[in-house]
């Protein structure tokens, strides 16, 4: 099954009781990309994860990852694969050297590699100086690239990364992006999951939204995103002026106006946008309410996401 | 096979694990010899007449076998917080033996148990504990403490991978680890005993490792203990072992 996709996964049901975790979900990720899982909290991302990382095991379908049958050859197939969990999985008590020595000895490196690529992967991922601390020590940021070293220990040639960044700060989610995308550089494939629709945009060049164990779309970014056909007219208006600029808004476009309760704004969908806009303009002024903003743009992932499963995006 | 070098890499982490977390070894020495001081002083006046001159020499050899079952309880503890953690998670992504986390996190708390039992010997003797059947036999009273103490750290992996929660199954511990050391003659003389309860203190493994080593540290009662210990300790390893890899190949 060696061909151009480093995972396929076929019909993969798996159940935890009547719950049914992942419901018949097909995935294909390309050699050398990086494909993104989205989906709410608790729609099977991580049950999937962890079937494609053998350590679980569906009750049907297959999983072929870099060509081996994840399901009748576990063993073969952990020596293709790194995972990074959203737990970051690091021992307190241990420096992050030992971490990686250990890790990579139960690779099955001998002693002197391992000690040779510890520091390698110290040094690659900006651990050197703290390298000697235990972890505990470490934050947030310092364990998610240490725990990303362990997975990267064995050089595999696929990565798991189960919401890499989640909790972290910006500018130390922007030094993890910079990260996988040197290691897509290096030519990794890499599957990621994450709750930031931004981070899907920015580093996936294909993704899969799950929801309730069901594979409810994919595609590129720009492919979900016009899959929506319709941009997005935004207006932002004072509070008591909201309900009577949905009015207006609804009888001069002849359409529904949503409301955002959340940031309170006006929200309508368009095949049209710069006419609608200047419609929306002309209805406005003639109501005489101030915009305080008012805009046209293409819809984000966001909109897509929420568009598709049907509840807010959780943040 | 790369079975015994994951191992050793998993017992080198553990042992890390078990004398870097300050409470542990509080917890794993300390309350020993809090133990030992209390039982000696408390009821050391009242419970006389038990076969030798002085209490310590009853009881230390129970207080031995009752550490050694307590640092077992901590197997199941440890196993349950790296499967919380995903410490468990990491290492099954990793092509190594299956049951290295296992054979590994109990060796490294039989390594632990032999520092605490060094310890234990060394505050007993302070309190006045001698043995009186040769250095020999002290030595094998030991070692068959620790095995013994090996096979029930596999019943406890078995109930760490069962209730996954490191605090559950630590006040599980002490639910099924009190009854068998309170219930034996770690303390008393089961003679003392009811006679429904006699049967069942009689009869079980904890009585047979402590009459063992009073046998062989003190040289009373009879040296079938020490084979029945064996046996038992074997007999919990042949079931408990595979039944614990098991699970944790199962294991969610």
């Amino acid at each position: 099954m060696k061909n151009d996709n480093a995972i396929e996964v076929r019909g993969v049901s798996k159940h935890f009781g009547s719950l049914k975790a992942l419901d018949d979900v097909d995935l294909t990720a390309a050699r050398g990309k990086v494909t993104g899982l989205l989906g709410p909290n608790g729609a099977g991302k991580s049950t999937l994860i962890r079937v494609m990382t053998t350590l679980l095991e569906p009750h049907s379908g297959t999983v072929f990852v870099d060509g081996v049958d994840v399901l009748k050859t576990p063993a073969k197939a952990r020596k293709h694969i790194g995972l990074a969990g959203q737990f970051a999985a690091v021992d307190d008590f241990l420096t992050g050297r030992e971490t990686l020595e250990m890790v990579a000895r139960l690779y099955h490196l001998p002693r002197k590699e391992a000690k040779q690529r510890a520091a390698e992967l110290l040094d690659r991922l900006d651990l050197t100086e703290a390298a000697d601390r235990q972890t505990k020590t470490y934050s947030g940021g310092m364990r998610r690239r240490l725990d990303l070293g362990a997975s990267l220990v064995a050089t595999p040639s696929v990565l798991f990364l189960d919401e890499p960044t989640t909790g972290l700060d910006p500018r130390t989610r922007l030094q993890l992006w910079d990260i996988i995308r040197d290691l897509v550089k290096r030519g990794v494939t890499i599957l990621l999951t994450t709750q930031y629709l931004e981070e899907a945009d920015a580093l996936a060049d294909y993704m899969y939204v799950i929801d309730h164990g069901k594979m409810i779309a994919k595609g590129t970014a720009e492919q979900l995103k016009s899959s929506l056909g319709q941009d997005v007219i935004e207006l932002k208006v004072a509070d008591k002026d909201l309900q009577k600029a949905r009015e207006a808004l609804q009888k001069a476009l002849k359409q529904e106006v949503e409301e955002d309760e959340l940031t309170r704004r006006l929200l309508l969908r368009t095949k049209n946008g710069s006419d609608d806009l200047l419609t929306a303009a002309g209805a406005l002024k003639k109501a005489s309410i101030k915009a305080e903003e008012l805009s046209v743009h293409r819809p984000s992932l966001d909109d897509v996401f929420l568009a598709i499963t049907g509840e807010k995006a959780e943040k | 096979m790369h079975g015994v070098t994951d191992t050793l890499q998993i017992i080198k982490r553990n042992v890390k694990r078990n004398f870097r977390i300050p409470q542990l070894l509080i917890f794993s020495s300390i309350q020993p010899i809090i133990f030992l001081l209390l039982f000696n002083y408390v009821f050391g006046g009242a419970v006389r007449g038990t076969g030798s001159e002085k209490y310590i020499n009853f009881l230390l050899p129970g207080i031995l076998a009752q550490t050694a079952l307590f640092g077992a309880i901590q197997t199941g503890v440890g196993l349950a917080e790296d499967l919380s953690k995903g410490v468990v998670d990491r290492l099954r992504s990793l092509p190594i033996a299956r049951y290295a986390v296992l054979t590994g996190r109990t060796v490294a708390d039989a390594v632990r148990n032999v520092f605490v039992i060094i310890l234990m010997s060394v505050v007993g003797s302070i309190l006045g504990f001698r043995y009186h059947h040769g250095f020999g036999n002290f030595m094998l009273a030991i070692l068959l403490v620790l095995f013994f103490a090996y096979s029930f750290s596999w019943v406890s992996a078995i109930i760490g991978l069962l209730l996954k929660d490191s605090e559950t199954v630590q006040v599980a511990g002490f639910l099924w680890v009190f009854p068998m050391v309170f219930a034996s003659s770690v303390f008393v003389p089961v003679e003392t005993m009811p006679s429904w309860l006699q049967v069942f203190a009689r009869n079980q493994p904890v009585t047979q490792v402590v009459n063992a080593v009073r046998h062989l540290t003190q040289n009373v009662g009879s040296s079938e203990a020490v084979l029945h210990t064996a046996l038992w300790a074997s007999g919990i390893i042949v079931i408990a072992a595979p039944l614990a890899v098991w699970l944790y190949k199962k294991t969610v």
